[in-house]
């Protein structure tokens, strides 16, 4: 269940150094040193991270296939059982637990490696670029994939001067004279725009990695929790009022926030007629609820899609189901049991629900039944009784009555949903019961079905990694968007006077990324320059034709 | 119990109407796919202007070629512009009929868009319930993505090889997808559902066209390629559109969808959070919508990788778009997971 675990053996690099060697051909004979750093080479490569990026994607469909211990552990036991030839394989393999499972983790871990090796230098090439100026004029400009050239009559200066003030959006370094060591006066401006393109490149993967954290501390400090709560009843944050509980490693009994609520209320409606009868409506519960017991009393209205927040911890409803009531009497008349008794939906929208009462203390003799409540019951056609509806419009129990030992005390331990009878026998069956109804049975004691309550499947959740994830997310897409669509792009201009008083004009325009329509731009962008600079030019105008 | 809310608001009359529309879109959509083959298959192969590409150089040879050399004349001074490296070979077969056709698909999609708002007011809800809506509101997105190339990159030679996945979705969804018009259920009351499954089906829309253009561009790569060798090249594979405008099509769309499906991956782990209480539980659809995006990510930095562009990229780019209708359809109907809804 940690992921990270496996993180303290690999992020050293002698591990990716023995796979990457074998898989990109024969090595060149080098020093121990010049091994690993080709090695790291190797890893830090696209290629190696397009491999991995491919494996971590093949390595995820195992785990959409076969069941999941983290996420049914009951399937999986299930799956081997129907498999047991090859479910213990699959299970040495980790494909029970794919995404925990040390190969799993290393193929991530190896990935992110190899990404954070490309990342920073890259990065730290970027910042350098930031800072430093833009590269110097070419030569050659006519040789850039867009050139231009036209004469005007401004001078050298204005012609520099203007075509910084159109190139909006660059950082633009004019730079006086020419290297070459040019004769005649002129200039030239170099300018580039575009850095965001990197600067979201690297802010992307850095998100990534810090998602990534941010997953394997949640699985650190976080705890995950699952109980039923019948109507009525309460519930505080402590493992034992769990029925299920998943803390993460470093999560400790005394960690959980001291929270209680109570079950108030709870509602469910169905769809009453029609095509789609019984299509659930809404759930919704109300809860009375202190953040520690120190806090005040508030209430809550809890609802699928909508949480409780309360002191860092979530609480959800995720489900519904029937705890019928009962109440048992020995044969002396004296009430030994009476409860709410939650029973579980058989899985049909209609809430056939199966459920267990066990009745220790009735004398030598344990009594235990087994039971199906139908919350609708109706006949079918066929004569069996079943439950036309999720509400309880007709709601029904039957119950088998064993007499015996539960076996409450053998120290295995039990399954409230479940009776175990080795040791009992069956004594006799009932007839269908509304409540109110009582069952005599042979012995003088009695059951009677007093009722039926609504218990809520919830859940609680603790995880302090949630929002950092959420915010290492949110920040990967606005780098994505900027190394997506940010088009980076150079413009250099150079003015050079000619001896007739006219100065020739050279463009050239370089983009990094192969958009057509930087083309067209750069080509305004020449129009602009020799439009404006007509213009200024205009009172002493002659025919600058060639 | 409160059996008063529970009467679902169906207003009959506009899911009749709703109805009535997907059998006009489908007959309206085949008719423009006829006219789309027509063009396809007859249209003169003539060279395309491609978006706002190539620098306009007076003249009407557009799209200059390397080391072409042109002079702008204008009132008064002379711009001499030279280009390298645009593409020159920008050809696609056109037809008078394609015009019609694109008209006929404008006709197609707006009442595949009122289809979808009629059904969403008929059950008073987002109009992406279940399988059979999000196949049509697809479809109308993928379609969208069309009719915007084809307004403005000219891409309208791309209309039968998008209108062709279009239909046969269409018809999977009315023959084996269909449902009537109902509410939800209590897991899908958010308003995350138009966040999440929005985003979700518009960029399923767009890469679906990415994918289109990319077949289209392995069929044209091969034809270009035995041209290169001398061979004869006859019928319809000697009409497809030049590879270059099919491969930078694919890859525009991939790029709008996939910042796009990143956000409905997120989106979508904001909503699980929500709804189940954590925001990634390795539920199959969270597991293949993930290898869906690792998938279109190696297709992305393969296309920024010198010896990877080219046909190498665009199978990746394919192996994702299968990824995505493995998600799509098979992992609501093989695998049981939180997300099926089907």
């Amino acid at each position: 269940m940690t992921p990270i675990k496996q993180s303290q053996s690999t992020p050293s690099t002698e591990p990716a150094s023995t796979e990457t060697a074998t898989a990109a051909g024969s090595p060149p004979a080098l020093s121990p040193l010049g091994w690993l750093r080709w090695a790291w080479r190797t890893l830090t490569s696209m290629r190696t991270a397009l491999i991995l990026l491919f494996l971590l994607a093949v390595g995820a469909i195992p785990g959409s296939i076969l069941p999941q211990n983290s996420v049914s552990s009951g399937q999986v036991s299930d799956y081997i059982a129907e498999h047991p030839e090859l479910g213990p394989w699959l299970d040495r393999l980790y494909l029970f637990d794919v995404y925990s499972s040390p190969w799993y983790a290393a193929i991530y871990l190896l990935l992110f490696v190899s990404l954070t090796g490309c990342v920073l230098p890259r990065a730290k090439a970027h910042y350098r670029a930031m800072r430093a100026r833009p590269p110097k004029t070419p030569r050659h400009l006519s040789r850039l994939p867009y050139s231009a050239t036209f004469t005007t009559a401004a001078a050298p200066e204005t012609v520099l001067q203007r075509a910084r003030a159109h190139l909006k959006g660059y950082r633009a370094d004019t730079s006086p004279a020419e290297p070459g060591g040019q004769t005649a006066a002129g200039g030239s401006v170099a300018a580039e725009k575009g850095y965001l393109r990197e600067t979201g490149n690297v802010l992307f993967h850095l998100a990534l990695l810090a998602l990534l954290i941010a997953l394997g501390a949640g699985s650190f400090l976080g705890y995950r929790g699952n109980m039923l709560v019948v109507e009525g009843d309460g519930f505080a944050n402590t493992v034992p009022s769990y029925d299920a509980f998943y803390p993460g490693s470093s999560v400790d009994a005394a960690d959980l926030q001291p929270f209680s609520f109570t079950v108030d209320d709870f509602q469910a409606t169905f769809i009453e007629e029609g095509r789609l009868t019984g299509q659930a409506q809404s759930y919704s519960a109300d809860l009375t609820y202190r953040a520690s017991p120190e806090s005040p009393e508030r209430s809550h209205h809890l609802q699928v899609n909508h949480p409780l927040p309360v002191n860092g911890a979530q609480v959800y409803l995720l489900g519904h189901g029937y705890a019928p009531n009962f109440r048992v009497t020995d044969a002396e008349g004296q009430v030994v049991f009476d409860q709410a008794v939650p029973f579980l939906n058989r899985g049909e929208s209609n809430f056939t629900s199966d459920g267990v009462i066990k009745v220790p203390d009735i004398g030598p003799e344990q009594l235990g039944f087994r039971a199906v409540f139908l919350p609708s019951a109706a006949t079918a056609d066929n004569g069996d009784l079943v439950s036309d509806f999720p509400g309880p419009r007709n709601p029904t129990v039957t119950l088998e009555a064993y007499q015996g030992d539960l076996g409450l005390d053998s120290g295995q331990p039990q399954s409230v949903y479940q009776l175990y009878t080795q040791q009992m026998e069956q004594i006799d069956s009932s007839e269908s019961l509304q409540p109110g109804d009582t069952w005599e049975l042979p012995d003088g004691s009695s059951i009677t079905f007093t009722g039926v309550s609504d218990y809520i499947s919830m859940q609680v959740t603790s995880n302090p990694a949630r929002l950092p994830a959420l915010l290492s997310a949110a920040v990967a897409v606005l780098g994505l968007l900027c190394t997506l669509f940010v088009q980076p792009r150079r413009v250099w201009v150079r003015a050079r006077a000619g001896g007739d008083g006219t100065t020739t004009v050279e463009v050239g325009g370089l983009a990094k990324t192969d958009t057509p329509a930087t083309n067209a731009d750069f080509h305004e962008f020449t129009l602009r320059l020799s439009d404006d600079l007509r213009e200024r030019a205009a009172p002493e105008q002659g025919s600058e034709k060639e | 119990m409160q059996p008063l809310a529970a009467q679902p608001a169906i207003n009959q009359n506009l899911a009749s109407v709703s109805d009535g529309l997907i059998i006009a879109m489908i007959v309206c959509y085949a008719v423009a796919l006829f006219l789309f083959a027509i063009e396809a298959a007859y249209g003169r192969r003539e060279r395309l202007q491609a978006e706002r590409s190539a620098v306009p150089t007076g003249g009407a040879t557009a799209g200059a070629g390397e080391g072409d050399i042109a002079t702008l004349g204008r009132d008064s001074g002379a711009v001499k512009v030279k280009v390298r490296g645009e593409r020159g070979d920008a050809k696609a077969p056109r037809h008078v009929l394609g015009a019609v056709a694109l008209v006929v698909t404008v006709v197609a999609f707006v009442l595949n868009a009122a289809q979808v708002v009629t059904r969403g007011l008929a059950a008073d809800r987002w109009p992406w319930g279940n399988m059979f809506e999000f196949v049509v509101a697809i479809c109308l997105c993928a379609v969208g993505a069309f009719l915007f190339a084809a307004l403005r990159y000219k891409a309208r030679y791309l209309g039968t090889f998008v209108l062709v996945p279009v239909l046969l979705l269409l018809g999977i969804a009315a023959r084996w997808l269909y449902s009537e018009a109902g509410p939800l259920i209590p897991a899908l009351h958010s308003y995350w559902i138009a966040i999440h499954v929005s985003a979700a089906i518009i960029a399923t829309g767009a890469f679906l066209v990415a994918g289109s253009a990319a077949i289209t561009y392995l069929l044209s790569s091969r034809t270009e390629a035995k041209r290169a060798r001398g061979e004869q090249v006859t019928g319809i594979a000697a009409r497809l559109p030049s590879p270059e405008l099919l491969d930078r099509l694919s890859h525009r769309f991939i790029l709008f969808a996939f910042p796009l499906w990143t956000f409905a991956i997120i989106a979508g782990a904001v909503w699980a959070d929500e709804a189940w209480g954590r925001f990634w539980g390795w539920d199959p659809k969270e597991v293949w919508s993930f290898i869906t995006w690792v998938v279109y990510a190696a297709y992305l930095h393969a296309r920024a990788t010198a010896g990877w562009r080219g046909s190498k990229a665009t199978w990746i780019g394919l192996v994702g778009f299968a990824c995505l209708l493995f998600n799509f359809f098979a992992v609501n109907y093989i695998f049981s997971g939180l997300h099926s809804y089907a």
